[in-house]
């Protein structure tokens, strides 16, 4: 069950000053963002501006150089190691901190040797210790809420790619997520199944869920986020609301970014 | 009678020729684990060790290093045990012969499950990172599935020209079908009745051997490609 609050927002993830290189190359030049309950936070930005580095620094996929992680309220406790990159200190708190932010990829990474059904109820079971009964009805709610319930039995190869990614998200739902996190889900996507994906991903957002969105579809961006965040060669260069970022961006950076994607 | 009253003598033979397979293939498996993940750790020290190994061994003939790891250990046991005051000692050869033919194919299943891993789409691990799981459920539960579904072609292949190259253990006095062959045929003058008995016996477990892991394989394909039973 998603928790609905209503009244004051409560903050569910807060990432302050994220830097990150890839060798000599400084990717992320200290990225700070926070979502509280509820928002749905859509980061766009040109091929190589660090949007999808920006995610998996977030739970620790990517070790950052410097950064701070909070996690509703708690810090994922930080330590360089000797490459001069931050890994975890405690390795449960990590895991335990994972299983708050569920991931969906751009290639869905479903799990090849299970089914749908399998790849939904693994993780329920092995991290958050649900009994097998328990996470079947888990895993049957959400793979009918994303319209895949006809499919449980089905294995991953099997499936088209909309129907994977719609397995991959109620994989990420049964984990019943403080946020979710979407590394551009649809980008891996045959065009005339990027739309089955999106609406659902709309009804979520809908749900009141708190979802950071990596992603290239304006539409969605401008319909659906409550805040949009334009990355720019590993900095943010504007943030802010949907209609005032896209209808009239102050950057010049993100203006010929808006004139050169499409919609 | 049949096979002049040694037929009973050729099947304890073939008793003893699966039993060296199986242990040696064991220890074969424990190599060529070790093998593959030092291989695959990332740890520069771990990795030359490997690299060291699987080439040393892949480039010799088995029966060369067979005789070099009997008798050189034999040899190095009694050293050893000598200069610590202790009396001589008989290595035992079936442990000898295992543990040789075991430690030569772990270098070739080194390369056969280290391929065989990296065949599997690292997003999955990531997938099982992501979720929370430990380093131990995803080798449990990610990567050692599918790991078994890419690596039995290779591991067949392996596994047939082991059973095959357990008869170079009759050399070293293993009693297995080939020993009791050669005591057999030079017993009745019949050498082609023994040999071409022992040959049909390898056949079958070879054959045996072929269908089962096929089975196997596609019982592992699940999800990959379809199947019927």
């Amino acid at each position: 069950m998603s928790t609905m609050i209503a009244g004051a927002p409560v903050e569910k993830l807060r990432a302050d000053g994220l830097r990150k290189s890839f060798g000599t190359v400084e990717v992320l030049k200290g990225v700070s963002l926070a979502a509280n309950s509820g928002d749905v936070i859509a980061m766009i930005g040109s091929s190589g501006s660090g949007k999808s580095t920006v995610l998996r620094c977030l739970n620790l996929l990517e070790k950052p150089n410097a950064g701070r992680i909070i996690v509703s309220g708690e810090e994922l406790r930080l330590v360089p190691d000797r490459h001069g990159e931050l890994d975890a200190q405690d390795a449960q708190q990590l895991q335990r901190m994972r299983a708050r932010l569920a991931m969906v990829f751009q290639q869905f990474n479903l799990w090849g040797h299970m089914t749908a059904l399998e790849n939904v109820i693994e993780a329920p079971i092995r991290v958050l210790g649900l009994s097998r009964a328990d996470a079947v009805a888990r895993a049957e709610r959400y793979l009918a809420r994303v319209g895949v319930i006809h499919r449980k039995d089905a294995y991953p190869s099997h499936m088209s790619g909309g129907e994977q990614q719609r397995v991959a998200i109620a994989r990420a739902l049964a984990m019943e997520p403080e946020v979710m996190l979407f590394d551009e889900p649809t980008s891996a996507l045959d065009p005339e199944l990027v739309g089955e994906v999106l609406r659902v991903m709309r009804s979520l957002a809908e749900e009141g869920r708190t979802m950071l969105v990596v992603t290239h579809e304006m539409g969605f961006a401008r319909e659906v986020a409550s805040r949009v965040i334009f990355l720019h060669r590993g900095v943010i260069e504007e943030e802010g609301p949907p209609g005032e970022i896209l209808s009239n961006p102050r950057s010049e950076r993100l203006q010929n970014f808006l004139a050169n994607s499409l919609k | 009678m049949f096979l002049h009253g040694y037929f009973p003598a050729i099947l304890e033979g073939l008793r003893s020729t699966l039993l060296i397979s199986a242990t040696s293939l064991s220890i074969a498996c424990l190599f060529g684990l070790i093998g593959a993940g030092a291989k695959l750790s990332g740890s520069r020290l771990a990795g030359l060790a490997a690299d060291a190994y699987t080439t040393l061994i892949r480039g010799l003939p088995e029966l060369v290093l067979l005789l070099l790891i009997f008798y050189g250990g034999q040899i190095m046991v009694n050293a050893l045990a000598d200069r610590a005051g202790l009396g001589y000692f008989d290595i035992n050869p079936f442990l000898a012969g295992t543990l040789t033919l075991g430690f030569i194919f772990g270098a070739y299943l080194t390369e056969t499950f280290r391929g065989a891993i990296l065949a599997i789409p690292r997003g999955q691990m990531e997938a099982g990172k992501a979720y929370g799981m430990t380093r131990g459920q995803i080798l449990r539960r990610i990567i050692l599935p599918q790991m078994v579904r890419h690596a039995i072609p290779g591991f067949t292949n392996n596994w047939l020209v082991m059973i095959k190259a357990t008869a170079l253990l009759s050399i070293i006095g293993l009693d297995d079908m080939v020993h009791r062959a050669n005591l057999a045929s030079a017993a009745t003058r019949a050498p082609f009745t023994f040999y071409a008995t022992i040959a049909g016996l390898y056949l079958a477990v070879t054959t045996i051997s072929i269908l089962l892991l096929g089975w196997l394989e596609r019982r592992f394909s699940l999800g990959v490609r379809k199947v019927e039973f």
